[in-house]
Parts: C-alpha cells; structure tokens; sequence
C-alpha cells in the first residue's frame, strides 16, 4: 500500500469512526450513570433515522429544522421510556433491565416495520451526502463525513462538560457512585436516571440522522448497530466519553483497514480489533467506572 | 416534638428487624442511640430517612407523617444523616462532594464558607477526590456535605466508628457550634461513655427493641449494660 492509500485508508476510518462515536456516547452514558446496558440502543439509532425520515418528507423542511424537531422529541422519549419503564427494573438484579430493553428493542422494530415496511431509506440533504472537500495530493474527505465527526467531537465535549462542571452532572456522578447516599442529599434518582436516557436519546437522535444522510437504513438494522457501539464503548473503557470517542476512532480505522485489504472482511476485522483489546485489556483502553 | 416514631416495624424481606419502636425527640435535643451490632440501630435509622419501608403513619416529623417517604423527600423536609462508613462519592472532589449537600434546596445559616470554618483542614483538600484523604477528614466531609443542607435534624450514624481517638475528639469538638444553630441531633455511637457525656438523653436498643432510655446523666452502667447486652 502507498503512503498516500494508507493516509487515505486512515482518514476514512477516522470518519466513519466519527460515527460510531455518535452511535456509542448515549450507550456510555447510559451505563456510565445507570450500569444499564439498554439493548434497544441500536434500535433506537434506528428510530432517530426514521422519525428524521419522516420529519423532512412528511413536513417537507431542511434539515436543520429536522435536527431542530427530532432531537427534542428523542429527548422527551427518553425521559419518558426511563421514567415510565426502566426505572422500575433498576436495582433488582442484572436480567430485568436486559429483558425489558430487549422488549422495547423489539416494540420498536416492529412499529417501524408497520409504519414504514422493509423498504430501505434515507434522508436527502440538497446534495450534502456527495459534497467534498479536497486536502491535494489526490486526497479528499466527503464534507457529510467531516460534519459527522464534528458532531461527534462536539457531543463528547459537550457531555464531558455537562458530567464535569455542572450540578447535573455532579448527580449523575454521584448517583452512579452511591444511589442510596445520594437520595440522602435530596436528589430524586429516578429523575436523574430520566434526564441521563433523554440526554442519551438526544445524541442518538444525531446518530440516526447523520445515519440516515450517510447511508440507506431498515427498521431491522438496529442489532448491527447496537453491536459497533458495543465494541466502540468496551474498547475505549466503560464510563468514559473520551475512551468512547477513541474507541469508535479504533473501531473505524480496523473497519477501513479490512475493507482496503479486501472488501468482505471489513466488519469483520472490526470485531477482531474489538476481541483483540478485550483480550489484552479487559477493562478497555481507557476505564473509568470501577466495575 | 420534632420527630416521633409510634410502635415502629421494619423488615429485610420476611425478616423483622424492628419491633414496636417508640422514640420522641424535641427540637433543639441531641439524643444518643447505643447498642450492640445487629440491634437494629441502623435499620431504625434507615427507616427514619426514608432508605426503608415503613407505614406512613408510625413516624412523623414536624407534625407530618413521613413513613416509605422517598428517602429524597424527607431530605428535603429537613432530616440529613451522616451514613455509617461516610459513604463519600468516590468520583466527586471533596468540592463537590461538600456542595452535593446544597441540592436539597434547604436555606440557612450553614454555608460553605461557614463548613471550611468548621473544618479548616478541608480547605488544602478541596480538589482531591472524595476517596483519596483521611478517614477523619472523610467523616468532616460527610458531616459538612450533611450541614450544607441545613437540616433541622441531623443524624449521625457511627461517626467515630474507625477513627483515631483524637481524630473522634476533632470531631465531637465541633458540636457546639451546631447546636448553637438550633439544631436537632441523632447520634448512634459505640462509645457508650462518650455518648452519655455528650447527649441529653439516650436510647439502648436491643435485638429491634427499646431495651431502655432515660436522661443519658441519670443512667447507671449496670443498668446500660443490662440493657445493652441483655444479661
């Protein structure tokens, strides 16, 4: 391979991986703050793309105003979903949260199934999917791509000041370090645990529109992507959005690297990066929570 | 009376842990809890702070019944407790862990200023994390963390449980300026001595039950030593 295919291999990985990351942060957040590995997450990437769908034919609008419609509406439907449902199968063992996400992972695919059939879709965004910006020397990134990892950088940022530098954040440390001697201090844990799946819905609510411009989605994708933003979160480290964010980055690059090898194996190698880290670190490049 | 529990029951699933506990406390009072492991101390303590189930009316407060209220709620209402162990937030600075007390939303004398009064030590500590000082200086946080919320109860469960005798005198030093907020003390303490000295009154409890209580000055040693270990 020339110095020139490997950057380029490189520089494609770490874009995809960009989107991975967007896939993987609400997952890191949700177990960073719960310990609740939610299985419909890939499910829900899903939902985002398909609502985004829906928002930009049905209404016939930009796709800033679908970013503007979709995003709060994940964020009160994780609000919803956390305090209505999963609250209650919090605190009595590992099974109950597992089944109840496995439910909901099902409920989803199959309304999406019934509202919009197995018909493949995605989002139009004006001529944003096939714009590029050329870096010379025959080297040039897909600006949607570029976006998307923007997005992503901007989201791990953004949470990483959220859970450090303000009170919310400090409750959702602390209820992930103590749940009951933060009840003690007069913070509603259900609330909390609320606020933390609709913080999380919301990055996801990106994830599946930057999905849906980037490639075509199904209802029945979501295990797929479920399954990258597992390795993504195990690989940088639980409870981490850095390690998240590297994590998707190493995800993205062993993905490229296998497919510029040969076109079937790219997944593939990504699994075997994944099995790999696990193998030498158990805990992840980058661990924070303690179990 | 500011809190008050009539024939109080807990249970661990089909187990009873507590049976028909009768405890008043009048603002202003500190009022000690002794007893050997297992007699139910911290259990009545969990009760009392909403950590367990109880039947709404067997304990009120201020003239409210707060039994199986959220432990959140009770907080708010103005009981703070100092857990056994600390229990300090590991991945919260001493900051933050001091300021996590200010959530409750409670107003009063008790600022972080006036805490890092009480305990100047804290103040070259702030920036550390909660786990990696002292286990007294851990308890001085826990108690700060308890006092930001300006509680009108505070209880305190085992504070000098594991701690050098001088590091338990820094902290029973500290007493007086709480009190002298008007403020109402439940303390649970293995040192029987140091519990009547520093108390009005005092309850013994025994396998889940009062086995005596009485003005802590006026209690004889035998008689606290029957009622404590029941021979």
């Amino acid at each position: 391979m020339s110095l020139l295919g490997a950057l380029d291999m490189l520089l494609q990985g770490v874009l995809t991986g960009g989107l991975y990351a967007l896939f993987a942060i609400g997952l890191s957040l949700m177990f960073g703050v719960m310990r609740l590995v939610n299985i419909a997450h890939g499910d829900v990437i899903v939902l985002g793309a398909f609502l985004g769908i829906a928002v930009s034919a049905g209404a016939g609008v930009g796709l800033l105003p679908v970013f503007l419609l979709v995003v709060p509406a994940m964020f009160a439907l994780g609000y919803v979903l956390q305090r209505g449902v999963l609250n209650a199968t919090l605190g009595r063992g590992i099974l109950p949260p597992l089944l109840v996400s496995f439910g909901v992972s099902i409920m989803i695919e199959n309304i999406l199934l019934e509202l919009f059939s197995a018909d493949a879709r995605s989002l139009k965004a004006g001529g944003l999917e096939t714009q590029s910006i050329s870096l010379g020397a025959g080297l040039a990134v897909g600006l949607l791509p570029m976006l998307t990892f923007s997005a992503a950088l901007l989201c791990t940022v953004a949470l990483e000041y959220l859970f450090r530098r303000t009170p919310l954040g400090r409750a959702f440390r602390a209820a992930s370090d103590d749940l009951e001697a933060v009840q003690l201090q007069g913070i509603d844990h259900r609330k909390v645990f609320a606020l933390a799946t609709a913080v999380a819905f919301a990055v996801v609510a990106v994830a599946g529109i930057c999905l849906a411009l980037r490639t075509t989605v199904t209802p029945s994708d979501g295990p797929g992507y479920l399954l990258y933003s597992f390795e993504a979160v195990i690989i940088g480290g639980l409870g981490s959005f850095w390690g998240t964010f590297i994590g998707a980055l190493i995800l993205g690059v062993a993905q490229a690297a296998g497919f510029h090898w040969d076109p079937g194996w790219g997944v593939l190698v990504g699994h075997l990066a994944f099995l790999s880290v696990l193998l030498v670190r158990p805990r992840g490049l980058f661990p924070r929570t303690r179990d | 009376m500011l809190l008050s529990t009539r024939h109080l029951e807990a249970f661990y699933g089909d187990f009873q842990a507590l049976f028909g506990i009768d405890f008043e406390i009048d603002p202003g009072e500190v009022v000690a809890i002794i007893g050997a492991n297992g007699a139910g101390k911290s259990t009545f303590l969990k009760a009392l702070s909403g950590l367990l189930k109880a039947p709404r009316d067997r304990i009120w407060f201020d003239g409210r019944a707060i039994g199986g209220m959220p432990a959140c709620e009770i907080a708010r209402l103005g009981i703070s407790m100092v857990p056994e162990g600390r229990r300090l937030f590991p991945s919260l600075s001493v900051r933050e862990n001091l300021s996590i007390g200010t959530h409750s939303g409670r107003r009063g004398p008790w600022t972080p200023e006036r805490v890092l009064g009480l305990f100047p030590v804290l103040r070259e500590l702030l920036s550390l994390p909660g786990n990696a000082i002292s286990g007294g200086q851990q308890q001085m946080v826990a108690i700060g963390r308890a006092l930001l919320a300006n509680p009108r109860l505070l209880i305190c469960d085992e504070i000098s449980l594991g701690l050098a005798p001088v590091a338990v005198k820094g902290l029973y030093d500290t007493l007086p300026a709480m009190l002298a907020e008007g403020m109402t003390l439940i303390i649970v303490e293995q040192d029987v001595g140091l519990a009547q000295r520093v108390t009005q009154r005092l309850y013994c409890f025994q396998e889940g039950r009062v086995s005596l209580q009485g003005r802590s000055g006026e209690l004889s040693r035998s008689a606290i030593s029957r009622a404590y270990f029941g021979v």
